[in-house]
Parts: structure tokens; C-alpha cells; sequence
């Protein structure tokens, strides 16, 4: 469980996040959708440690942030998965590479040990025949599942993915989201997903925070999300004609 | 950034052969153009010397006298330096600058890696071998001159040879080499520290490439003349 207490952070005149609070619990995929610059980012990078806060605190587990030594913070982030927007891959490494990379540096497993992980990661997440390829030789969506692939081979607490399904088709959207949400209920662990795509928002959002010029603007379900007069929510979430009609026909069923 | 680079790395076998991975690109990758340069160098300045003492007093061993102090003293380490400064520093901060703009550098921090030391600390070390490379500059360099005095007839090889070996002082050796490790160092952090702290995308990681080659080009001749007018002044 990830506890987050009024955080604020500025860069320079720009205060991006103006006292956040929130909570995350375990098992849940938790989404923080909002406009460009709305913060999301910045609150990403703070709840992994690598913004720190002016103020407010974030707790993991009981242990808060702030009060951790260098080696502590870094101990805990072996406990954190991350997936990048541009999934960060090394490029100097091949498939399989990327994924041992967390194994050999801070296991002691044996080289067949780590193989066995690799190898049950990798077909955990549909990539069977791409070991010995580059990053640079396959697709964007084979790039999000071997980025998903390396943050789940530790086996982490706590998973983060920043837009894991930006430019990708809807096809290959709606596998890399079904994937995150198996993952997230299979090991217990708190998923936390930046996304502009309303189809994640509908589909896994179990919890939903919504920014809105570095406020927590709302904070509900994918359920309540479609009962909210909150205007900043609606006008953001219901933009397009599509998702209006969805609503509507939602609210319909509902009466 | 100094105190992280030189902490204890996560994993030594790691660490190990990403040392020996830089060792490779950045001091056997460089050899080539270091011997093409140190010999041609070489022979420029044997010609100029030789084009230069005119008097029939003077003798031709000076050819080689002068040549050897000017590779030795100079052309070696400080004009090699400021082309590895060129090729190895833009490569540096390019590699790492690229790692940093598409966020592999924060996938390493968020590992608990920590990407100063993973990154920085291994190409330090690897240009520990650098005063290798300027060795064979050396002798490459002498070779060049002995070749253009000989072939181009501005010498005779023994006159040359006698030049080379007149009023040798070791110790201009020994302040080559002190230059060449502290010139290492400069071109191992400059570019680093340029492409570890850029910011913005790809135009931006070229730019900070230029940057760091000018900055890295400016403390090595800077060094140059506080090391010599301290070792030799």
C-alpha cells in the first residue's frame, strides 16, 4: 500500500502538484489520468522516488520516503517495477538481456536460475521468440511487454507504468491493459498507471484519480466515473462523441 | 556526483566487465586513429625542423633532437588529448546523454541502481589505459619523423637516431605521463557529467556532444600550462 500526504512540488516559480493525497492499496490497478501538464508526470516520478517532495510525505508500506537513507531508498526501489512511456529499454542489450539485467545485479542466482526467470516472464507476457532480439528490431508493443517483462521479473511490490499504451493500436492497447490488470491481481500488487487512453479508464480503472492543475481534482471507480457532475471530470473524460454516447447509454441502462 | 561515482558498485563481476566493455571502446576503439595521427604528425614536424635549420652549422641530429622532445613533450599527450577529447568525449556524452533522453538512466535509478557509478565509474577506470595509447603515440610519432627525415632526405637515419638520443632527460617522460593520466581523467568526466546532466531530446544530446568536446578541449589545454609551468616552469 502506497500512502501519499499532501505533497507539493515546484520547479523553479511553476508548483506543478499542490497537495496531493491519496492511497493506494494492494491488488488494485489505480490510474491517475488528467490533461498534459496537469502533473501526472511529476506525481509518478515523485511516488517513485526520483522527484522529492518540498512537502507532504509518501508512505510505503509504513515506511515514509522521506526518512530513508540513500541505500534504504535504494533497497526499496528493488522493490518497485517500472514500465516508461518510451518503455527504456537498453539498447545495448538484447531482449533476454533487458530482462536479467535487475537478476544479476542484485540476485545471486546462477546463470540457469536467471534463464528459467527470464524464460517464464518473458511467456507470461505472450514473448516467446524475441530472447535474442534487440530493442531496436521489434515492435512498440513488443517493446511495452519486454519493459512489462523486466519490471515483473523481481517480482516488485509495486508497479508503475507511465502511459504503457501510447502509441500502440487498440488491439495490442487493450492485451498491454489486460496484461497489467492479470499481473496486478496475480502477485498482489499495487499498480499505478499514468494514461490519457479512456478505454484503460473504463475497462481497469479500479480506482481513479483525476489532476486537474496539480489538484486532486476527483478520486472515484470506473463505475463512478460514469455518475460524476464533477464538469472538470466530465469535460475530460466524456470529450469525444463516442464516449458521450457510452455514458449516456450507461446512464440509461442504469434508470 | 564525485562521492556516487566512486562508491562500492552493486555487483563487482559486473562492474568488471563493463570495464573491460569500455576498455575496449574507448582505448583499443581509439588506436587506430591515434597511430594515424601520431605518425603523420610525426613526419610534419620532423619536415618543419628540418625545413627550418637552415645554417649548415647546425647539425642534422637536431632534426631528431627536436622531434623527439616535440612529440614527447607535446604532440603525444596533448594533441592526442584533444582528439580523444573529440572522439571518445563526444562518444561519451552522446551514449550516456542518448540514455538519459530516453529514460534509461531513471529505469537504472528506479532498479536501485545506482546509474552514476554503473555509467561514470567504468569509462574512469578504463581510461586509466590511456597512457598505453600514448605510448604507442610516442614511438609511433618518432617513427613518423624518422621515416620523413630518412625517406625524405632531410636526415641521414643515424644523424636522426643520434638527435633522438642526445641530452635525453627521463623525467620529460615521466611529466607526459602524469599529463596523460590527469588528461584521462578530463576526458572521462567532462563528457560524462555533459551527457548525465543534459536535458531536452535528441537536437539537445548533439548539442551538449559540442558542448562537452569544447569544455573538455578548454580544461585540458588549461591543464596543460599549469601542469607544465608546476613540473618543468
Amino acid at each position: 500500500m502506497i500512502e501519499v500526504d499532501n505533497i507539493h512540488k515546484s520547479f523553479g516559480d511553476a508548483h506543478i502538484l499542490k497537495g496531493v493525497s491519496t492511497i493506494f492499496e494492494d491488488g488494485k490497478t489505480n490510474l491517475i489520468i488528467g490533461q498534459s501538464g496537469s502533473g501526472k508526470t511529476v506525481f509518478l516520478k515523485c511516488l517513485l522516488g526520483l522527484f522529492e517532495p518540498e512537502e507532504g510525505q509518501i508512505c510505503y508500506n509504513g515506511q515514509f520516503y522521506s526518512e530513508l537513507s540513500t541505500s534504504e531508498r535504494r533497497d526499496l526501489r528493488q522493490e518497485m517495477g517500472m514500465v516508461f512511456q518510451g518503455s527504456a529499454l537498453f539498447d545495448s542489450m538484447s531482449v533476454e538481456g533487458n530482462v536479467m539485467f535487475p537478476l544479476g545485479m542484485f540476485t545471486n542466482q546462477s546463470k540457469a536460475e536467471m534463464q528459467d526467470r527470464v524464460d517464464f516472464v518473458l511467456e507470461r507476457v505472450n514473448l516467446i521468440d524475441a530472447h535474442k532480439k534487440f530493442p531496436s528490431e521489434i515492435s512498440g508493443g513488443m517493446q511495452k511487454r519486454v519493459a512489462i517483462a523486466r519490471a515483473i521479473v523481481m517480482n516488485p511490490k509495486y508497479l508503475f507504468c507511465d502511459e504503457p499504451n501510447s502509441g500502440l493500436d487498440p488491439k495490442t492497447a487493450i492485451l498491454i491493459d489486460n496484461l497489467i490488470q492479470e499481473i496486478t491481481k496475480e502477485y498482489n500488487i499495487t499498480t499505478i498507471i499514468n494514461t490519457h487512453d479512456m478505454n484503460s479508464v473504463m475497462e481497469i480503472g479500479e480506482k481513479i484519480i483525476f489532476l486537474k492543475n496539480g489538484h486532486k481534482e476527483w478520486e472515484g471507480t470506473n463505475k463512478e466515473i460514469f455518475k460524476t457532475d464533477n464538469k472538470a471530470v466530465t469535460d475530460f473524460v466524456y470529450s469525444s462523441e463516442l464516449f458521450k454516447k457510452v455514458r449516456q447509454m450507461y446512464i440509461e441502462e442504469r434508470n | 556526483m564525485v562521492w556516487e561515482v566512486f562508491k562500492k558498485p552493486t555487483k563487482w563481476p559486473i562492474m568488471r566487465s563493463l570495464i573491460l566493455k569500455e576498455i575496449d571502446e574507448l582505448i583499443f576503439g581509439s588506436l587506430g586513429i591515434i597511430i594515424f595521427i601520431a605518425f603523420f604528425i610525426g613526419g610534419v614536424v620532423t619536415i618543419q625542423t628540418a625545413l627550418n635549420l637552415t645554417s649548415p652549422f647546425l647539425p642534422k641530429s637536431l632534426i631528431g633532437f627536436a622531434a623527439r622532445q616535440s612529440v614527447i613533450l607535446e604532440f603525444a599527450p596533448t594533441f592526442t588529448s584533444i582528439i580523444m577529447a573529440g572522439k571518445v568525449g563526444s562518444y561519451i556524452t552522446s551514449s550516456i546523454g542518448t540514455m538519459r533522453v530516453t529514460e534509461q538512466i531513471d529505469a537504472l535509478e528506479v532498479m536501485g541502481v545506482n546509474s552514476l557509478n554503473y555509467l561514470v565509474f567504468p569509462k574512469i577506470i578504463a581510461m586509466l589505459m590511456y597512457p598505453f595509447a600514448v605510448a604507442i603515440a610516442m614511438y609511433v610519432g618518432i617513427l613518423g619523423g624518422w621515416i620523413a627525415a630518412v625517406f625524405g632526405d632531410y636526415a641521414p637515419s643515424g644523424e636522426f637516431i643520434k638527435g633522438l638520443q642526445m641530452d635525453f632527460e627521463p623525467f620529460h617522460v615521466t611529466y607526459a605521463f602524469i599529463k596523460t593520466l590527469i588528461f584521462a581523467f578530463v576526458i572521462a568526466t567532462v563528457p560524462s557529467y555533459h551527457g548525465f546532466f543534459m536535458k531536452g531530446g535528441a537536437l539537445e544530446v548533439g548539442k551538449a556532444s559540442t558542448t562537452s568536446f569544447v569544455w573538455t578541449s578548454v580544461v585540458i589545454i588549461i591543464l596543460n600550462y599549469i601542469l607544465t609551468q608546476l613540473m618543468l616552469g
